[in-house]
C-alpha cells in the first residue's frame, strides 16, 4: 500500500466518519462511540480488501462482513452508500419509522449486509456457518468478523471461537475492537476480560495487535492473516471509543442521547470534517 | 382425498426413529449437496454416524455448545445450506431460545431444528433434560413452523418435504421406536390435521406419541358408546384452524391430548382458535404446570395423568358440560 493509497483509504474514512455523524446527529441518539472506533477498519476493508459488489451484493464467491456488534450499523451503513449500495439520501432515514436502516444491522432490510446481528455474541457463530459453508462450497473467499470487546463477556463468542480453531477456518479474520469500553463503564470495572492476545492464542487463534486507527497497520495485518493457513485469526484493533471525534470520545458513552452542546459540537464536527474533506486528496503535502 | 392410511396394526414400529431420520437425511443428502447436518455432541445417541460416515464434510458436531451451534447453523443457512440441527429438546429450545429467535427467525433463515426425546419420553435423564416447554417456547417464535411426528412414517415425509420448503422448523423427535400410526407410503400436508378416525360425539386432538393412546382411548369410548373423531395435529404451527372449527361444529366438544405442558402448546393452540371462532366445551390431558422427573414412560404416563383411562374420563367430563 503507497502512500497515495494511504492517503486515500484515509479519506475514504473520513467521509465514512462524517456521514455516520452526521446521521447520528439529526437523530440526536445513537451508540456513536462504538460507531467510530470501526470506522478505519471498515474504510481498509471496503475501500482495499473486500471482494464486493455494490451492483451484484449478493454475488456468491464476495467476501463477507458479520458485524457482530451490531450497534456499528450506522458506520456500515454509511460505507456502503459511500460505495453505492443504496443513495446517501436513504443515510438520513436512520431509525426513522419504516426505515430500512435500524439501529442494529439487519440482512432483510439493508442491502449489502451480509448478517442480521443485534443480540450480542450471535454474530461470532453465524460467520463460522459462513466461513464453514464458503469452504464446504470451496470457495476461497473470506469472512469478516466483527466483534466488540464488552461483547466478549458473553459466553457464545467463545464457544464460536473453539468452533473455528477446531474447524481451522483460515478463510475467517475476527476483529476486535479493543475500545475498552462497555455499556456501563471500562472493561476491567464490568467484568475483567485478562488479556485478549493470550485467550485467542489459547484459543487457537493467529494473532495479531495493532493500531485501530491506523490504515496502513490494519491492511498489514490482513495481509499477514492471510499469509497463514490452517487456522483462525484474529487482529486486535487499539482503539478508542468515539475514535476521530474529540467530543464524543470525552463523552465515552455507550449511547449517546445528545444535549444542546452536543449538537453543538457535532455540527462543528460536521463542518471540520467537510473542510478537510475540500482538500484534494494529495494537496496537503 | 387422503394420502394416507392406518397401519393394519398399532404395535411397535420395526427401526426406531432415529435411525429412519439417518437414513432419510442420507438420501437426501445423496442428491442434494447443500444438505448438512449439525448435532452437539449427541450425533451418537442420535444415530447420526452413518450420516458422518457417509458425508464427513457435512456433519458438524460442534462439541456441547447448542448455541453456537444454531448460530452456525443460521449462518449455514444464510448462504444456501440447509441445516438439520439436534440435541436434546431441552437444549434445542430454551437453552438457545435468542440463538433461534434472532440468528433464525429474525433473519428469516432456513433451519431444522430437531429436538429430541419430548416430554416424558426423557424418561431415564429426568427433569432437567425432560422438556414440557420447548413447543411452548417455539410457539412464541413468529413464523417457526412446528412438527410433531406422530411415527416413523410421518417423520420420514415430513423430513423430506422439508427439504424444499423455505423457513424454519422445530422438529420434535422421539428417538426410540413409535407406534406404528400409519401405514408405510402414507404422505402427510403440512398445516393440515389427520382425521384417523370419525366421530360425531367429541373430537379429540392430539399428537405425537399420545395419539396412540387417543386411538386406545376411543375403542374404550366406542364401547359406552361415545364416538369420538381424532385428529392428529402433528403440525402444531401453523396450526390447522379449519380442522378445529369443523370439530367444535360438528361434534361440538373437544378434548386436547398432549405430552407437554397444557400451557402453550397444543391445549392453548386449539383454545385459542375456538374462543375466537367457535366455543365449544373443551377438556384437555396435558402435563399441568409441572417439571419432570426420572422414570419409565409407563410410570411418568400414570404420574401426568396421560394414559388411555385419563383420557376416557376426560372426555365424559367434558360430554357433560356439551350442551
Amino acid at each position: 500500500m503507497d502512500k497515495t493509497e494511504i492517503q486515500k483509504i484515509e479519506r475514504f474514512a473520513l467521509e465514512i466518519r462524517l456521514e455516520t455523524l452526521k446521521q447520528i446527529t439529526i437523530r440526536g441518539f445513537g451508540h456513536l462511540g462504538g460507531a467510530m472506533s470501526v470506522v478505519e477498519l471498515l474504510a481498509v476493508l471496503y475501500g482495499k480488501v473486500m471482494n464486493i459488489d455494490s451492483k451484484n451484493p449478493k454475488k456468491r464467491d464476495r467476501d463477507f462482513l458479520v458485524c457482530s456488534k451490531g450497534h456499528a450499523g450506522p458506520a456500515i451503513y454509511s460505507t456502503l452508500a459511500l460505495k453505492g449500495y443504496f443513495s446517501m439520501a436513504e443515510l438520513m432515514t436512520l431509525n426513522q419509522n419504516g426505515t430500512n436502516l435500524p439501529s442494529h444491522c439487519d440482512m432483510n432490510k439493508t442491502i449489502g449486509i451480509d448478517m442480521t446481528t443485534g443480540s450480542l455474541g450471535q454474530g461470532v457463530s453465524t460467520a463460522m456457518g459462513i466461513a464453514v459453508g464458503n469452504r464446504l462450497d470451496g470457495l476461497n473467499n473470506y469472512t469478516y468478523l466483527i466483534v466488540g470487546d464488552g461483547e466478549l463477556n458473553e459466553g457464545q463468542c467463545w464457544e464460536g471461537f473453539m468452533f473455528a480453531a477446531h474447524q481451522k477456518l483460515d478463510n475467517l479474520i475476527c476483529f476486535l475492537d479493543y475500545n475498552k469500553k462497555q455499556l456501563d463503564g471500562y472493561l476491567e470495572e464490568i467484568c475483567n476480560p485478562f488479556d485478549f492476545e493470550e485467550k485467542f492464542k489459547a484459543f487457537g487463534f493467529e494473532t495479531q495487535k495493532v493500531n485501530g486507527a491506523s490504515i496502513e497497520e490494519i491492511f498489514k495485518a490482513i495481509e499477514n492473516a492471510k499469509n497463514k493457513k490452517g487456522m483462525p485469526h484474529v487482529i486486535i484493533l487499539d482503539t478508542i471509543k468515539g475514535q476521530g471525534i474529540d467530543f464524543v470520545v470525552e463523552d465515552g458513552g455507550h449511547h449517546m442521547r445528545f444535549s444542546e452542546k452536543h449538537f453543538i459540537q457535532a455540527s462543528e464536527a460536521i463542518k471540520h470534517f467537510e473542510n478537510l474533506l475540500k482538500t484534494p486528496v494529495n494537496g496537503g503535502n | 382425498m387422503l394420502n394416507f392410511k392406518l397401519s393394519k396394526e398399532h404395535g411397535l414400529e420395526k427401526n426406531a426413529m432415529r435411525t429412519v431420520y439417518c437414513d432419510t437425511l442420507i438420501a437426501l443428502a445423496n442428491s442434494n449437496k447443500n444438505i448438512v447436518a449439525l448435532d452437539a455432541d449427541l450425533m451418537s445417541s442420535m444415530g447420526m454416524n452413518a450420516f458422518k460416515k457417509t458425508f464427513p464434510d457435512r456433519m458438524f458436531n460442534c462439541g456441547v455448545q447448542e448455541a453456537n451451534m444454531i448460530g452456525v447453523a443460521a449462518g449455514l443457512s444464510s448462504i444456501g445450506k440447509i441445516p438439520y440441527a439436534h440435541t436434546f429438546g431441552p437444549f434445542a429450545s430454551r437453552r438457545c431460545f435468542d440463538q433461534i429467535f434472532l440468528s433464525c427467525a429474525y433473519s428469516k433463515q432456513n433451519v431444522r431444528i430437531i429436538g429430541s426425546d419430548p416430554g416424558i419420553t426423557a424418561a431415564y435423564n429426568g427433569g432437567t433434560h425432560m422438556p414440557f416447554e420447548d413447543l411452548a417456547l417455539m410457539r412464541t417464535v413468529p413464523e417457526m413452523n412446528i412438527i410433531v411426528p406422530s411415527d416413523s412414517v410421518m417423520l420420514e415425509d415430513i423430513i423430506r418435504k422439508t427439504e424444499n420448503l423455505y423457513g424454519n422448523f422445530y422438529i420434535q423427535l422421539l428417538r426410540n421406536n413409535a407406534v406404528s400410526i400409519y401405514e408405510k407410503g402414507s404422505k402427510f400436508t403440512l398445516g393440515k390435521a389427520n382425521k384417523i378416525v370419525e366421530g360425531k360425539d367429541i373430537t379429540i386432538i392430539a399428537n405425537g406419541i399420545m395419539v396412540s393412546e387417543c386411538l386406545i382411548a376411543a375403542e374404550q369410548l366406542s364401547k359406552i358408546g361415545i364416538h369420538a373423531r381424532i385428529l392428529d395435529m402433528f403440525c402444531l404451527k401453523p396450526i390447522d384452524k379449519e380442522s378445529i372449527l369443523n370439530a367444535a361444529q360438528e361434534t361440538g366438544a373437544i378434548v386436547t391430548v398432549e405430552n407437554h405442558n397444557i400451557i402453550n402448546g397444543l391445549a392453548s393452540a386449539v383454545s385459542e382458535v375456538i374462543v375466537e371462532e367457535c366455543l365449544v366445551p373443551m377438556g384437555k390431558i396435558g402435563v399441568r404446570d409441572q417439571f419432570g422427573q426420572v422414570g419409565s414412560v409407563e410410570y411418568l404416563k400414570e404420574v401426568y395423568h396421560l394414559t388411555p383411562q385419563d383420557i376416557v374420563e376426560e372426555v365424559i367430563k367434558t360430554l357433560k358440560r356439551k350442551k
